[in-house]
Protein backbone atom coordinates (compact mmCIF):
# COMPACT_ATOMS: atom_id res chain seq x y z
CA UNK A 1 0.00 0.00 0.00
CA UNK A 2 1.31 3.46 -0.80
CA UNK A 3 1.54 5.29 2.46
CA UNK A 4 1.68 9.03 2.67
CA UNK A 5 5.19 10.13 3.49
CA UNK A 6 6.80 7.44 1.39
CA UNK A 7 8.64 8.84 -1.61
CA UNK A 8 6.48 8.68 -4.73
CA UNK A 9 7.15 5.52 -6.62
CA UNK A 10 8.48 5.92 -10.13
CA UNK A 11 5.95 4.31 -12.37
CA UNK A 12 6.12 3.34 -15.98
CA UNK A 13 3.97 5.18 -18.50
CA UNK A 14 1.80 2.09 -18.73
CA UNK A 15 0.68 2.53 -15.15
CA UNK A 16 -2.76 4.10 -15.84
CA UNK A 17 -3.62 1.23 -18.16
CA UNK A 18 -2.46 -1.34 -15.66
CA UNK A 19 -4.62 0.27 -12.99
CA UNK A 20 -7.68 0.27 -15.26
CA UNK A 21 -7.23 -3.34 -16.27
CA UNK A 22 -6.80 -4.21 -12.61
CA UNK A 23 -10.18 -2.67 -11.77
CA UNK A 24 -11.89 -4.36 -14.69
CA UNK A 25 -10.51 -7.74 -13.67
CA UNK A 26 -11.45 -7.18 -10.04
CA UNK A 27 -15.01 -6.22 -10.90
CA UNK A 28 -15.36 -9.18 -13.22
CA UNK A 29 -14.19 -11.46 -10.42
CA UNK A 30 -16.57 -9.84 -7.94
CA UNK A 31 -19.47 -10.47 -10.34
CA UNK A 32 -18.48 -14.11 -10.84
CA UNK A 33 -18.01 -14.53 -7.12
CA UNK A 34 -21.42 -13.12 -6.29
CA UNK A 35 -23.34 -15.38 -8.69
CA UNK A 36 -24.41 -17.70 -5.85
CA UNK A 37 -25.53 -14.72 -3.80
CA UNK A 38 -27.54 -13.38 -6.70
CA UNK A 39 -29.33 -16.68 -7.11
CA UNK A 40 -29.88 -17.01 -3.39
CA UNK A 41 -31.35 -13.56 -2.86
CA UNK A 42 -33.32 -13.34 -6.10
CA UNK A 43 -34.91 -16.74 -5.56
CA UNK A 44 -35.73 -16.22 -1.91
CA UNK A 45 -37.40 -12.87 -2.63
CA UNK A 46 -39.57 -14.07 -5.50
CA UNK A 47 -43.26 -14.60 -5.27
CA UNK A 48 -43.53 -18.38 -4.77
CA UNK A 49 -45.88 -18.49 -7.76
CA UNK A 50 -43.14 -17.16 -10.02
CA UNK A 51 -40.51 -19.62 -8.90
CA UNK A 52 -39.38 -22.48 -11.08
CA UNK A 53 -35.94 -23.91 -11.67
CA UNK A 54 -36.02 -22.68 -15.25
CA UNK A 55 -36.60 -19.13 -14.05
CA UNK A 56 -33.63 -19.21 -11.73
CA UNK A 57 -31.80 -16.31 -13.33
CA UNK A 58 -34.78 -14.01 -13.82
CA UNK A 59 -35.26 -11.04 -11.56
CA UNK A 60 -38.46 -11.19 -9.50
CA UNK A 61 -41.52 -9.48 -11.02
CA UNK A 62 -42.42 -8.29 -7.57
CA UNK A 63 -40.67 -8.59 -4.26
CA UNK A 64 -42.21 -11.00 -1.83
CA UNK A 65 -41.24 -12.23 1.60
CA UNK A 66 -43.74 -15.08 1.50
CA UNK A 67 -41.10 -17.75 1.13
CA UNK A 68 -39.33 -16.56 4.27
CA UNK A 69 -42.63 -16.62 6.13
CA UNK A 70 -43.22 -20.16 4.86
CA UNK A 71 -39.90 -21.62 5.96
CA UNK A 72 -39.33 -19.71 9.18
CA UNK A 73 -41.68 -21.78 11.38
CA UNK A 74 -39.84 -24.94 10.33
CA UNK A 75 -36.41 -23.44 10.81
CA UNK A 76 -37.13 -21.53 13.99
CA UNK A 77 -36.58 -24.33 16.56
CA UNK A 78 -33.17 -25.09 15.07
CA UNK A 79 -32.37 -21.42 15.01
CA UNK A 80 -33.24 -21.06 18.66
CA UNK A 81 -31.21 -24.17 19.57
CA UNK A 82 -28.19 -22.74 17.79
CA UNK A 83 -28.45 -19.48 19.72
CA UNK A 84 -28.81 -21.36 23.02
CA UNK A 85 -25.81 -23.49 22.11
CA UNK A 86 -23.41 -21.09 20.36
CA UNK A 87 -23.65 -18.18 22.79
CA UNK A 88 -22.64 -20.02 25.99
CA UNK A 89 -20.19 -22.26 24.12
CA UNK A 90 -18.33 -19.29 22.67
CA UNK A 91 -18.26 -17.28 25.90
CA UNK A 92 -17.16 -20.14 28.16
CA UNK A 93 -14.58 -21.38 25.68
CA UNK A 94 -13.18 -17.85 25.41
CA UNK A 95 -12.97 -17.40 29.18
CA UNK A 96 -11.07 -20.67 29.57
CA UNK A 97 -8.91 -19.74 26.58
CA UNK A 98 -8.13 -16.41 28.27
CA UNK A 99 -6.92 -18.19 31.40
CA UNK A 100 -4.80 -20.62 29.38
CA UNK A 101 -3.40 -17.94 27.12
CA UNK A 102 -2.53 -15.78 30.11
CA UNK A 103 -0.70 -18.54 31.91
CA UNK A 104 1.10 -19.72 28.77
CA UNK A 105 2.20 -16.20 27.88
CA UNK A 106 3.14 -14.88 31.32
CA UNK A 107 3.98 -17.75 33.62
CA UNK A 108 6.15 -20.00 31.56
CA UNK A 109 5.86 -23.01 33.79
CA UNK A 110 8.22 -25.90 33.16
CA UNK A 111 6.96 -27.80 30.14
CA UNK A 112 4.96 -24.87 28.75
CA UNK A 113 6.82 -25.19 25.46
CA UNK A 114 5.58 -28.74 25.08
CA UNK A 115 2.06 -28.13 26.34
CA UNK A 116 1.29 -25.35 23.89
CA UNK A 117 1.88 -27.29 20.64
CA UNK A 118 0.01 -30.23 22.16
CA UNK A 119 -2.98 -27.93 22.71
CA UNK A 120 -2.68 -26.49 19.20
CA UNK A 121 -2.77 -29.93 17.65
CA UNK A 122 -6.36 -30.29 18.87
CA UNK A 123 -7.37 -27.58 16.41
CA UNK A 124 -6.42 -29.58 13.35
CA UNK A 125 -7.54 -33.11 14.14
CA UNK A 126 -10.21 -34.60 11.90
CA UNK A 127 -13.23 -34.89 14.17
CA UNK A 128 -14.03 -38.26 12.62
CA UNK A 129 -11.13 -39.62 14.68
CA UNK A 130 -12.77 -38.74 18.00
CA UNK A 131 -16.39 -39.22 17.03
CA UNK A 132 -16.89 -42.80 18.23
CA UNK A 133 -15.31 -42.32 21.69
CA UNK A 134 -17.06 -38.96 22.05
CA UNK A 135 -20.44 -40.52 21.46
CA UNK A 136 -19.66 -43.42 23.78
CA UNK A 137 -18.53 -41.22 26.65
CA UNK A 138 -21.29 -38.65 26.26
CA UNK A 139 -23.88 -41.40 26.05
CA UNK A 140 -22.52 -42.73 29.33
CA UNK A 141 -22.77 -39.27 30.81
CA UNK A 142 -26.33 -38.93 29.49
CA UNK A 143 -25.38 -35.93 27.38
CA UNK A 144 -26.50 -37.20 23.99
CA UNK A 145 -29.79 -36.03 22.53
CA UNK A 146 -29.89 -32.61 24.15
CA UNK A 147 -28.00 -29.37 23.83
CA UNK A 148 -25.66 -29.69 26.81
CA UNK A 149 -23.44 -32.32 25.22
CA UNK A 150 -23.13 -30.21 22.11
CA UNK A 151 -22.23 -27.15 24.19
CA UNK A 152 -19.61 -29.15 26.08
CA UNK A 153 -17.82 -30.39 22.96
CA UNK A 154 -17.87 -26.96 21.36
CA UNK A 155 -16.28 -25.54 24.50
CA UNK A 156 -13.58 -28.20 24.56
CA UNK A 157 -12.72 -28.33 20.87
CA UNK A 158 -12.72 -24.54 20.83
CA UNK A 159 -10.02 -24.37 23.50
CA UNK A 160 -7.02 -24.69 21.14
CA UNK A 161 -7.97 -21.67 19.04
CA UNK A 162 -9.16 -19.53 21.96
CA UNK A 163 -5.97 -20.33 23.87
CA UNK A 164 -3.92 -19.42 20.81
CA UNK A 165 -5.76 -16.12 20.30
CA UNK A 166 -5.28 -15.03 23.91
CA UNK A 167 -1.73 -16.24 24.17
CA UNK A 168 -0.74 -14.26 21.06
CA UNK A 169 -2.42 -11.24 22.59
CA UNK A 170 -0.91 -11.49 26.07
CA UNK A 171 2.58 -12.01 24.67
CA UNK A 172 2.39 -8.45 23.34
CA UNK A 173 1.39 -7.00 26.74
CA UNK A 174 4.37 -5.78 28.72
CA UNK A 175 5.42 -7.82 31.72
CA UNK A 176 5.69 -4.69 33.87
CA UNK A 177 1.97 -4.23 33.86
CA UNK A 178 1.47 -7.72 35.19
CA UNK A 179 4.38 -7.44 37.63
CA UNK A 180 3.12 -4.19 39.10
CA UNK A 181 -0.19 -5.84 39.87
CA UNK A 182 1.73 -8.58 41.60
CA UNK A 183 3.73 -6.10 43.62
CA UNK A 184 0.44 -4.59 44.73
CA UNK A 185 -0.28 -7.97 46.21
CA UNK A 186 -2.77 -9.25 43.68
CA UNK A 187 -2.57 -12.99 43.17
CA UNK A 188 -2.60 -14.60 39.78
CA UNK A 189 -6.33 -15.06 39.52
CA UNK A 190 -7.03 -11.48 40.58
CA UNK A 191 -4.39 -10.22 38.18
CA UNK A 192 -6.07 -12.13 35.39
CA UNK A 193 -9.57 -10.97 36.28
CA UNK A 194 -8.89 -7.31 37.04
CA UNK A 195 -5.78 -6.42 35.06
CA UNK A 196 -5.31 -8.77 32.16
CA UNK A 197 -8.88 -9.49 31.05
CA UNK A 198 -9.99 -5.85 30.84
CA UNK A 199 -7.11 -5.00 28.53
CA UNK A 200 -7.70 -8.14 26.50
CA UNK A 201 -11.16 -7.10 25.30
CA UNK A 202 -10.10 -7.03 21.63
CA UNK A 203 -8.80 -10.58 21.96
CA UNK A 204 -12.03 -11.50 23.67
CA UNK A 205 -14.00 -10.14 20.73
CA UNK A 206 -11.86 -12.08 18.25
CA UNK A 207 -12.23 -15.25 20.25
CA UNK A 208 -15.98 -15.03 20.87
CA UNK A 209 -16.70 -14.15 17.26
CA UNK A 210 -14.56 -16.98 15.97
CA UNK A 211 -16.07 -19.51 18.32
CA UNK A 212 -19.60 -18.33 17.72
CA UNK A 213 -19.13 -18.68 13.97
CA UNK A 214 -17.61 -22.16 14.19
CA UNK A 215 -20.22 -23.42 16.63
CA UNK A 216 -23.05 -21.94 14.59
CA UNK A 217 -21.73 -23.44 11.37
CA UNK A 218 -20.83 -26.84 12.79
CA UNK A 219 -22.75 -29.76 11.39
CA UNK A 220 -20.96 -32.99 12.30
CA UNK A 221 -21.21 -32.68 16.10
CA UNK A 222 -24.82 -31.60 15.84
CA UNK A 223 -25.59 -34.58 13.65
CA UNK A 224 -24.06 -37.05 16.07
CA UNK A 225 -25.06 -35.57 19.42
CA UNK A 226 -28.53 -34.11 19.05
CA UNK A 227 -32.01 -35.43 18.40
CA UNK A 228 -34.90 -33.79 16.55
CA UNK A 229 -35.80 -31.40 19.35
CA UNK A 230 -32.28 -30.20 19.86
CA UNK A 231 -31.08 -29.99 16.24
CA UNK A 232 -28.88 -26.97 15.66
CA UNK A 233 -29.80 -24.82 12.68
CA UNK A 234 -27.35 -26.49 10.29
CA UNK A 235 -28.83 -29.92 10.86
CA UNK A 236 -32.35 -28.51 10.61
CA UNK A 237 -31.36 -26.70 7.42
CA UNK A 238 -29.93 -29.82 5.86
CA UNK A 239 -33.04 -31.78 6.71
CA UNK A 240 -35.36 -29.12 5.35
CA UNK A 241 -33.44 -28.14 2.29
CA UNK A 242 -31.40 -31.25 1.69
CA UNK A 243 -33.90 -33.40 -0.15
CA UNK A 244 -34.31 -33.10 -3.89
CA UNK A 245 -38.06 -32.83 -3.46
CA UNK A 246 -37.87 -29.53 -1.61
CA UNK A 247 -38.92 -26.57 -3.74
CA UNK A 248 -35.71 -24.76 -4.37
CA UNK A 249 -36.93 -21.32 -3.36
CA UNK A 250 -37.58 -22.76 0.09
CA UNK A 251 -34.10 -24.26 0.18
CA UNK A 252 -32.62 -20.90 -0.74
CA UNK A 253 -34.68 -18.92 1.76
CA UNK A 254 -33.80 -21.36 4.54
CA UNK A 255 -30.10 -21.20 3.70
CA UNK A 256 -30.26 -17.41 3.76
CA UNK A 257 -32.09 -17.28 7.10
CA UNK A 258 -29.72 -19.77 8.70
CA UNK A 259 -26.73 -17.69 7.62
CA UNK A 260 -27.97 -14.31 8.83
CA UNK A 261 -26.44 -14.32 12.35
CA UNK A 262 -22.92 -15.17 11.22
CA UNK A 263 -23.19 -12.85 8.23
CA UNK A 264 -24.25 -10.00 10.52
CA UNK A 265 -21.32 -10.71 12.83
CA UNK A 266 -19.01 -10.77 9.83
CA UNK A 267 -20.29 -7.53 8.35
CA UNK A 268 -20.41 -5.64 11.64
CA UNK A 269 -17.16 -6.95 13.08
CA UNK A 270 -15.15 -8.04 10.08
CA UNK A 271 -11.91 -6.76 11.58
CA UNK A 272 -12.10 -9.14 14.52
CA UNK A 273 -13.23 -11.95 12.27
CA UNK A 274 -10.13 -11.42 10.11
CA UNK A 275 -7.86 -11.66 13.11
CA UNK A 276 -9.42 -14.93 14.17
CA UNK A 277 -8.86 -16.21 10.66
CA UNK A 278 -5.20 -15.27 10.75
CA UNK A 279 -4.78 -16.84 14.17
CA UNK A 280 -6.27 -20.05 12.78
CA UNK A 281 -3.41 -20.18 10.30
CA UNK A 282 -0.96 -19.94 13.23
CA UNK A 283 0.06 -16.55 11.86
CA UNK A 284 -0.79 -14.64 15.05
CA UNK B 1 6.00 -23.27 49.81
CA UNK B 2 6.90 -20.25 47.75
CA UNK B 3 6.94 -22.40 44.62
CA UNK B 4 3.47 -23.71 45.32
CA UNK B 5 2.19 -20.21 45.89
CA UNK B 6 3.69 -19.20 42.57
CA UNK B 7 2.68 -22.16 40.43
CA UNK B 8 -0.40 -23.25 42.30
CA UNK B 9 -2.90 -20.75 40.92
CA UNK B 10 -1.41 -21.02 37.42
CA UNK B 11 -1.77 -24.76 37.48
CA UNK B 12 -5.29 -24.39 38.81
CA UNK B 13 -6.23 -22.08 35.95
CA UNK B 14 -5.01 -24.34 33.16
CA UNK B 15 -5.79 -27.69 34.76
CA UNK B 16 -9.44 -27.97 33.63
CA UNK B 17 -8.55 -27.15 30.02
CA UNK B 18 -5.55 -29.44 29.96
CA UNK B 19 -7.60 -32.24 31.45
CA UNK B 20 -10.39 -31.69 28.92
CA UNK B 21 -8.01 -31.62 25.97
CA UNK B 22 -6.10 -34.56 27.38
CA UNK B 23 -9.26 -36.64 27.48
CA UNK B 24 -11.20 -35.32 24.50
CA UNK B 25 -8.27 -35.11 22.09
CA UNK B 26 -5.53 -37.52 23.11
CA UNK B 27 -7.60 -39.95 25.15
CA UNK B 28 -10.19 -40.19 22.39
CA UNK B 29 -7.57 -40.60 19.66
CA UNK B 30 -6.14 -43.52 21.62
CA UNK B 31 -9.59 -44.93 22.26
CA UNK B 32 -10.43 -44.67 18.57
CA UNK B 33 -7.20 -46.46 17.72
CA UNK B 34 -8.23 -49.24 20.07
CA UNK B 35 -11.65 -49.51 18.40
CA UNK B 36 -9.89 -49.73 15.04
CA UNK B 37 -8.07 -52.91 16.09
CA UNK B 38 -11.15 -54.44 17.71
CA UNK B 39 -14.01 -56.52 16.36
CA UNK B 40 -16.76 -54.07 17.32
CA UNK B 41 -19.78 -54.51 15.03
CA UNK B 42 -23.29 -53.59 16.02
CA UNK B 43 -24.65 -51.41 18.76
CA UNK B 44 -22.86 -53.01 21.70
CA UNK B 45 -19.23 -52.06 22.08
CA UNK B 46 -16.81 -54.98 22.08
CA UNK B 47 -13.10 -54.61 22.32
CA UNK B 48 -11.74 -58.04 21.46
CA UNK B 49 -8.45 -57.61 19.72
CA UNK B 50 -8.65 -58.22 15.99
CA UNK B 51 -5.20 -57.06 14.95
CA UNK B 52 -5.02 -55.28 11.64
CA UNK B 53 -8.06 -57.08 10.23
CA UNK B 54 -10.06 -53.89 9.75
CA UNK B 55 -7.23 -52.21 7.89
CA UNK B 56 -6.77 -55.28 5.72
CA UNK B 57 -10.46 -55.24 4.87
CA UNK B 58 -10.25 -51.58 3.90
CA UNK B 59 -7.37 -52.32 1.55
CA UNK B 60 -9.75 -54.63 -0.34
CA UNK B 61 -12.86 -52.51 0.00
CA UNK B 62 -13.61 -50.93 -3.38
CA UNK B 63 -15.87 -48.34 -1.82
CA UNK B 64 -12.99 -47.18 0.37
CA UNK B 65 -10.53 -47.22 -2.51
CA UNK B 66 -12.89 -45.19 -4.69
CA UNK B 67 -13.22 -42.79 -1.77
CA UNK B 68 -9.47 -42.39 -1.57
CA UNK B 69 -9.34 -41.72 -5.28
CA UNK B 70 -12.09 -39.13 -4.89
CA UNK B 71 -10.35 -37.34 -2.06
CA UNK B 72 -7.12 -37.25 -4.05
CA UNK B 73 -8.85 -35.66 -7.04
CA UNK B 74 -10.73 -33.32 -4.72
CA UNK B 75 -7.57 -32.29 -2.89
CA UNK B 76 -5.58 -31.66 -6.06
CA UNK B 77 -8.27 -29.52 -7.70
CA UNK B 78 -9.25 -27.72 -4.50
CA UNK B 79 -5.74 -26.95 -3.26
CA UNK B 80 -4.33 -25.95 -6.62
CA UNK B 81 -7.35 -23.92 -7.73
CA UNK B 82 -7.79 -22.10 -4.43
CA UNK B 83 -4.09 -21.34 -4.24
CA UNK B 84 -3.95 -19.89 -7.75
CA UNK B 85 -7.09 -17.78 -7.41
CA UNK B 86 -6.24 -16.70 -3.87
CA UNK B 87 -2.84 -15.54 -5.04
CA UNK B 88 -4.32 -13.77 -8.05
CA UNK B 89 -6.78 -11.87 -5.84
CA UNK B 90 -4.01 -10.90 -3.44
CA UNK B 91 -1.86 -9.64 -6.31
CA UNK B 92 -4.73 -7.57 -7.64
CA UNK B 93 -5.39 -6.00 -4.24
CA UNK B 94 -1.87 -5.77 -2.94
CA UNK B 95 -0.84 -2.32 -4.15
CA UNK B 96 -3.71 -0.50 -2.55
CA UNK B 97 -6.83 -0.38 -4.64
CA UNK B 98 -9.56 2.11 -3.98
CA UNK B 99 -12.35 0.25 -2.23
CA UNK B 100 -10.02 -2.49 -1.06
CA UNK B 101 -12.13 -3.07 2.05
CA UNK B 102 -15.15 -3.73 -0.17
CA UNK B 103 -13.33 -6.27 -2.30
CA UNK B 104 -11.88 -8.01 0.72
CA UNK B 105 -15.30 -8.18 2.36
CA UNK B 106 -16.83 -9.71 -0.75
CA UNK B 107 -14.17 -12.35 -1.26
CA UNK B 108 -14.10 -13.35 2.40
CA UNK B 109 -17.78 -13.52 3.27
CA UNK B 110 -18.27 -17.22 2.38
CA UNK B 111 -15.99 -18.00 5.32
CA UNK B 112 -18.77 -16.72 7.58
CA UNK B 113 -21.47 -19.06 6.30
CA UNK B 114 -21.81 -22.77 6.91
CA UNK B 115 -20.73 -25.43 4.46
CA UNK B 116 -24.32 -26.64 4.59
CA UNK B 117 -25.64 -23.35 3.24
CA UNK B 118 -22.82 -23.25 0.70
CA UNK B 119 -23.64 -26.75 -0.47
CA UNK B 120 -27.35 -26.00 -0.79
CA UNK B 121 -26.72 -23.06 -3.09
CA UNK B 122 -24.12 -24.87 -5.16
CA UNK B 123 -26.17 -28.01 -5.46
CA UNK B 124 -28.71 -26.02 -7.39
CA UNK B 125 -26.13 -24.12 -9.39
CA UNK B 126 -24.45 -27.35 -10.41
CA UNK B 127 -27.66 -29.21 -11.18
CA UNK B 128 -27.56 -31.49 -14.21
CA UNK B 129 -31.31 -31.51 -14.82
CA UNK B 130 -32.16 -31.06 -18.49
CA UNK B 131 -35.07 -29.93 -20.63
CA UNK B 132 -37.68 -27.82 -18.92
CA UNK B 133 -36.12 -28.58 -15.53
CA UNK B 134 -32.71 -27.35 -16.63
CA UNK B 135 -31.43 -24.85 -14.12
CA UNK B 136 -28.34 -23.43 -12.50
CA UNK B 137 -25.15 -22.82 -14.42
CA UNK B 138 -26.20 -25.08 -17.28
CA UNK B 139 -29.25 -22.93 -17.93
CA UNK B 140 -27.14 -19.80 -17.65
CA UNK B 141 -24.66 -21.19 -20.19
CA UNK B 142 -27.48 -22.04 -22.56
CA UNK B 143 -29.02 -18.61 -22.39
CA UNK B 144 -25.61 -17.01 -22.92
CA UNK B 145 -25.10 -19.12 -26.02
CA UNK B 146 -22.28 -21.18 -24.55
CA UNK B 147 -24.34 -24.30 -23.99
CA UNK B 148 -21.37 -26.50 -24.83
CA UNK B 149 -20.06 -25.67 -21.37
CA UNK B 150 -23.03 -27.42 -19.80
CA UNK B 151 -22.00 -30.33 -17.70
CA UNK B 152 -23.20 -33.10 -15.45
CA UNK B 153 -21.07 -31.63 -12.64
CA UNK B 154 -21.15 -33.73 -9.49
CA UNK B 155 -23.47 -36.25 -11.12
CA UNK B 156 -20.95 -36.88 -13.86
CA UNK B 157 -19.78 -40.43 -14.49
CA UNK B 158 -16.14 -39.53 -14.74
CA UNK B 159 -13.96 -39.38 -11.67
CA UNK B 160 -13.91 -35.63 -12.06
CA UNK B 161 -17.39 -35.48 -10.50
CA UNK B 162 -15.84 -34.67 -7.16
CA UNK B 163 -13.95 -31.78 -8.75
CA UNK B 164 -17.21 -29.86 -9.00
CA UNK B 165 -17.53 -30.10 -5.22
CA UNK B 166 -14.07 -28.55 -5.16
CA UNK B 167 -15.52 -25.54 -7.02
CA UNK B 168 -17.89 -24.92 -4.12
CA UNK B 169 -15.14 -25.53 -1.56
CA UNK B 170 -12.81 -23.19 -3.42
CA UNK B 171 -15.49 -20.52 -3.53
CA UNK B 172 -15.80 -20.83 0.23
CA UNK B 173 -12.09 -20.66 1.02
CA UNK B 174 -10.46 -18.55 -1.68
CA UNK B 175 -10.88 -15.38 0.38
CA UNK B 176 -9.00 -16.96 3.27
CA UNK B 177 -6.06 -17.78 1.04
CA UNK B 178 -6.22 -14.29 -0.46
CA UNK B 179 -5.98 -12.85 3.06
CA UNK B 180 -2.99 -15.05 3.88
CA UNK B 181 -1.19 -13.96 0.71
CA UNK B 182 -2.07 -10.31 1.28
CA UNK B 183 -0.55 -10.46 4.75
CA UNK B 184 2.49 -12.21 3.31
CA UNK B 185 2.96 -9.78 0.42
CA UNK B 186 2.66 -6.83 2.74
CA UNK B 187 5.13 -8.39 5.10
CA UNK B 188 7.76 -7.98 2.39
CA UNK B 189 8.76 -4.44 3.12
CA UNK B 190 8.58 -1.86 0.39
CA UNK B 191 12.12 -0.83 1.27
CA UNK B 192 13.42 -4.20 0.24
CA UNK B 193 11.68 -4.01 -3.12
CA UNK B 194 12.76 -0.41 -3.53
CA UNK B 195 16.34 -1.46 -2.90
CA UNK B 196 16.07 -4.13 -5.57
CA UNK B 197 14.64 -1.58 -7.95
CA UNK B 198 17.38 0.93 -7.22
CA UNK B 199 19.86 -1.80 -8.02
CA UNK B 200 18.31 -1.82 -11.47
CA UNK B 201 15.92 -4.71 -11.16
CA UNK B 202 12.66 -4.46 -13.06
CA UNK B 203 9.37 -4.80 -11.21
CA UNK B 204 9.08 -8.38 -12.43
CA UNK B 205 12.63 -9.22 -11.43
CA UNK B 206 12.19 -7.64 -8.02
CA UNK B 207 9.11 -9.76 -7.57
CA UNK B 208 10.83 -12.94 -8.64
CA UNK B 209 14.03 -12.51 -6.63
CA UNK B 210 12.82 -10.62 -3.56
CA UNK B 211 9.12 -11.25 -3.04
CA UNK B 212 8.81 -14.82 -4.25
CA UNK B 213 11.30 -16.43 -1.86
CA UNK B 214 9.69 -14.64 1.07
CA UNK B 215 6.29 -15.93 0.04
CA UNK B 216 7.33 -19.53 0.19
CA UNK B 217 6.31 -19.93 3.87
CA UNK B 218 2.88 -18.48 3.03
CA UNK B 219 2.44 -20.95 0.19
CA UNK B 220 3.40 -23.76 2.54
CA UNK B 221 0.87 -22.65 5.20
CA UNK B 222 -1.83 -22.28 2.60
CA UNK B 223 -1.18 -25.77 1.22
CA UNK B 224 -1.16 -27.32 4.69
CA UNK B 225 -4.39 -25.59 5.69
CA UNK B 226 -6.21 -26.43 2.47
CA UNK B 227 -4.97 -30.01 2.30
CA UNK B 228 -6.02 -30.81 5.85
CA UNK B 229 -9.43 -29.25 5.27
CA UNK B 230 -9.94 -31.29 2.14
CA UNK B 231 -9.12 -34.54 3.93
CA UNK B 232 -11.63 -33.96 6.71
CA UNK B 233 -14.41 -32.11 4.87
CA UNK B 234 -17.70 -33.77 5.63
CA UNK B 235 -20.64 -31.37 5.68
CA UNK B 236 -20.07 -29.82 2.25
CA UNK B 237 -20.12 -33.17 0.46
CA UNK B 238 -22.84 -34.56 2.70
CA UNK B 239 -25.19 -31.66 1.95
CA UNK B 240 -24.31 -31.65 -1.73
CA UNK B 241 -25.30 -35.25 -2.37
CA UNK B 242 -24.96 -37.52 0.63
CA UNK B 243 -25.88 -40.74 -1.11
CA UNK B 244 -23.65 -40.40 -4.13
CA UNK B 245 -20.65 -42.69 -4.33
CA UNK B 246 -19.32 -40.47 -7.10
CA UNK B 247 -18.26 -37.82 -4.63
CA UNK B 248 -17.91 -39.87 -1.47
CA UNK B 249 -14.62 -39.44 0.38
CA UNK B 250 -13.31 -41.51 3.31
CA UNK B 251 -14.49 -38.76 5.68
CA UNK B 252 -18.07 -39.56 4.62
CA UNK B 253 -17.63 -43.28 4.29
CA UNK B 254 -16.47 -43.29 7.90
CA UNK B 255 -19.73 -41.70 8.96
CA UNK B 256 -21.95 -44.01 6.95
CA UNK B 257 -20.23 -47.24 7.87
CA UNK B 258 -20.14 -46.28 11.54
CA UNK B 259 -23.47 -44.72 12.26
CA UNK B 260 -25.61 -46.32 9.56
CA UNK B 261 -23.76 -49.59 9.04
CA UNK B 262 -22.94 -49.89 12.76
CA UNK B 263 -19.56 -51.22 11.76
CA UNK B 264 -17.69 -49.26 14.39
CA UNK B 265 -14.29 -50.91 14.10
CA UNK B 266 -14.03 -50.29 10.36
CA UNK B 267 -15.20 -46.70 10.87
CA UNK B 268 -12.53 -46.24 13.51
CA UNK B 269 -9.91 -47.65 11.13
CA UNK B 270 -10.90 -45.12 8.44
CA UNK B 271 -10.78 -42.35 11.03
CA UNK B 272 -7.32 -43.46 12.15
CA UNK B 273 -6.06 -43.37 8.57
CA UNK B 274 -7.52 -39.87 8.18
CA UNK B 275 -5.76 -38.83 11.37
CA UNK B 276 -2.46 -40.22 10.14
CA UNK B 277 -2.81 -38.43 6.81
CA UNK B 278 -3.57 -35.13 8.50
CA UNK B 279 -0.88 -35.51 11.16
CA UNK B 280 1.65 -36.02 8.39
CA UNK B 281 1.07 -32.46 7.18
CA UNK B 282 0.05 -30.78 10.45
CA UNK B 283 2.69 -31.96 12.91
CA UNK B 284 5.66 -30.57 10.94
CA UNK B 285 3.65 -27.39 10.41
CA UNK B 286 2.97 -26.82 14.13
CA UNK B 287 6.54 -27.72 14.97
CA UNK B 288 7.84 -25.24 12.41
CA UNK B 289 5.45 -22.47 13.51
CA UNK B 290 6.22 -22.80 17.21
CA UNK B 291 9.94 -23.02 16.57
CA UNK B 292 10.07 -20.00 14.28
CA UNK B 293 8.10 -18.03 16.87
CA UNK B 294 10.63 -18.83 19.56
CA UNK B 295 13.45 -17.44 17.46
CA UNK B 296 13.44 -13.66 17.86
Amino acid sequence: MTTSGAPPRIRSRWWPYVATVRYIVLFALVCLFLIPVYVLVVTAMKDPAQVSPSQMWQLPDSLSLDTFADVWPVLEPGFRNSVLMAVPASIISSLLGAANGFVLAKWRFPGADVVFPLILFGMFIPYQAILIPMRELLTDWNLVGGLSGLILVHIIYGLPITTLIFRSYFVTISDELIDSAQVDGAGMIRTLAFVALPIALPAFAVSVIWQFTSAWNDFLFGLVLTSTNSWPVTVALNNIAGGQVVPFHEAMASALLASIPTLLVYILMGRFFMRGLMAGALKG
Amino acid sequence: MCRIRKWGPAALLVAPSLLAIGVFVYGFLGWNLRVSVSDWRGLRATYDYAGLDNYRRLAEDTRFIDGVQNVVVFTLVFVFGTLVFGFLLALLLERGVRGEAFFRTVFLFPMAISFIATAIIWRWLLSNASGAQETGLNRLFDSLGVGFLANDWFKSDSYWAVASVAIAAGWALVGYIMALFLAGLRGVSDDLREAARVDGASEAKAFWHVVRPMLLPVVMSAIVILAHISLKTFDLIYAMDAKSRKIETPALYMWFITFEGLNFSIGAAIATLLMVGIAAVIVPYIWYSVRSERRP
